[in-house]
């Protein structure tokens, strides 16, 4: 790892972070803030869901949660903060080397004295811990937004860290896909059309997964492998589906290093 | 031992091609131009050279090392001056030239002072900011700060005013009487004729000619344009004028061999105007497919 280039990613990318972390921040203040007055009415919050078509309520998996509890009702809002991390970590993924080659930085970067395999280190680890740094922002905020609206509920703090850790394990599939595709294609010329559609692809998948009949095609999803409704309901990760998660996580990895170190860098055309 | 070594080096992007059997040697100390019209494959030879490309057949080591296996230890000792600037457009002058100079071994803080006082840098101003030109001198000053033993510049003046293209000049010939190795990429013969010992000559991916640059020029051709009263396709003819041709009372034509003969010539006209100029790149390379 060459320490001025984590440096440098790390910089180029924190007003980014800023953005995300305080935007789901935003986000879970706010379903919190609701809480209070959804659980006391947990018994007409149920009977309306029941008037909800049962198509929609699967979607959002909001059948089989109860959100009448803090961890369930916690299952919820990590449904939308495991969306937009996605399009996050996506993001990174897809923008790691294709920015520099599109603004033609990479030039620059890679007459210097470093080895390919030390640039895209350099540069995983700057993205990595830019993620984390908004999952510690989210840890926080999520911890104070039940001590704030609790109303006197408790709940099982070892659940609660199962669905946080959850969040760095689906970052981390993301970005790595995302930057395996971003090598396979011949040139990422925006990076967000391809983050979006990466990321709503794959939620979209695990939400509809009824659509496709016995084709089961909701277990190439990180939001199936990681569904935190399945995390609250057995107190457990689907362990499996997690390894299988890693296991993406993995070969991604290793596809991109070996793309990138082949890689003719693109001049100006 | 050569500095840069080039052996059959081929490459070819998918089917479009790059350069084709390449080779060619540069020695310690020397200044080698290469000379070629645009997509001639210039670009292509530095970048494989600074392995930011892959080749498809051959090999080139530099300092006698093997580009695809030893690339960060020879850039290590390599400078670069890409033909269109290109850095991260929210750094400020001086963080970028800190940036670059933080992947090398030793402090180039006094270097980075001199060079940019040299080539007038504001260094407090932001890239995005910058003029062409003035992205071309934080190139320059950005290729030379780490004191590199060999320099690449890829159609460097571009973009400089003559006065900075000037300077610019005297900086590589101070740098190559300390010893330095430069091979300077250009389309224009005359900077080239200026600077360079030696040429290699390129087109559509081949070298055609590689020679000293002294008989190159020998061998050159001028281009003549004389405008005078009473002008014939016979005036001015003598062995070593061809492609003669009329236009309005003006005569154009090639002209190679002895300049005081046709310069004699030309004195008995009753002449409004004379120019005699190089030829352009591709006037010369039509006398190598000829």
């Amino acid at each position: 790892m060459s320490k001025n280039i984590f440096l440098h990613e790390f910089r180029t990318r924190l007003k980014s972070v800023l953005t995300w972390s305080l935007g789901i921040s935003a986000l879970i203040l706010f379903f919190f803030s609701i809480f209070p007055s959804f659980a006391e009415q947990a018994e007409l919050t149920t009977q309306l869901l029941s008037k909800f078509p049962p198509a929609l309520l699967e979607a959002f998996g909001m059948n089989r949660m109860n959100l009448s509890t803090i961890l369930g009702f916690l299952s919820l809002v990590m449904v939308f903060i495991q969306l937009c991390l996605a399009i996050q970590a996506s993001n990174y993924g897809f923008g790691l080397v294709s920015i520099e080659e599109n603004e033609l930085t990479a030039d620059f970067l890679l007459s210097k004295p470093v080895s390919r395999a030390r640039v895209l280190t350099s540069k995983l680890l700057a993205a990595v811990s830019s993620l984390l740094v908004t999952d510690l922002v989210i840890l926080l905020v999520t911890f104070i937004s039940i001590i704030l609206f609790n109303g006197g509920r408790t709940y099982e703090l070892r659940t609660l860290n199962l669905l946080l850790l959850s969040m760095p394990i689906l970052q981390l599939c993301f970005l790595s896909v995302g930057l395996v595709i971003s090598l396979l294609v011949k040139r990422v010329r925006s990076v967000t059309p391809y983050s979006l559609g990466l990321a709503f692809g794959a939620y979209v998948l695990n939400a509809f997964a009824g659509v496709f009949g016995d084709v089961k095609l909701e277990y190439i999803t990180p939001f199936k492998h990681l569904d935190p409704v399945y995390i609250v309901g057995y107190a457990a990760f689907n362990s499996p589906l997690v390894l299988l998660n890693l296991a993406i996580s993995l070969i991604a990895l290793g596809a991109s290093y070996w793309l990138y170190i082949r890689r003719d860098i693109p001049a100006v055309s | 031992m050569s500095i840069i070594e080039v052996n059959n080096l081929t490459k070819f992007y998918g089917k479009s091609r790059g350069i084709v059997d390449v080779s060619f040697k540069e020695e310690e100390g020397e200044i080698f131009g290469f000379i070629g019209p645009n997509g001639a494959g210039k670009s292509t030879t530095i970048r494989l050279l600074l392995s930011l490309i892959h080749p498809t057949s051959g090999s080139a080591r530099v300092f006698g090392k093997d580009v695809t296996t030893h690339g960060p230890e020879i850039r290590r000792d390599i400078g670069y001056l890409p033909s269109e600037i290109f850095y991260y457009e929210g750094m400020k002058v001086i963080d970028l030239l800190k940036y670059s100079a933080s992947f090398y071994n030793h402090d180039c803080t006094q270097r980075i002072k001199e060079l940019s006082e040299v080539m007038e840098l504001e260094m407090n101003r932001r890239i995005s900011d910058l003029s062409y030109g003035n992205k071309k001198k934080v190139g320059i000053v950005q290729g030379l700060l780490h004191s590199p033993k060999l320099l690449f510049l890829d159609e460097p003046t571009a973009g400089l005013d003559p006065l900075m293209q000037r300077k610019f000049f005297d900086l590589i010939r101070t740098e190559n009487a300390r010893g330095v190795t430069v091979f300077f990429s250009s389309h224009i013969l005359g900077e080239v004729q200026r600077l360079c010992t030696r040429v290699g000559i390129i087109r559509e991916g081949k070298i055609v000619e590689i020679s000293d640059i002294r008989s190159l020029q020998k061998n050159n051709y001028k281009k003549v344009i004389v405008t005078a009263d009473k002008l014939s396709l016979a005036t001015l003819k003598m062995p070593g004028v061809t492609n003669t041709q009329l236009e309005n009372g003006t005569l154009h034509f090639f002209f190679k061999g002895d300049i005081n003969s046709l310069l004699k010539k030309i004195t008995d006209l009753k002449v409004t105007d004379v120019t005699i100029e190089e030829p352009t790149l591709e006037e010369i390379f039509m006398h190598y497919y000829e």
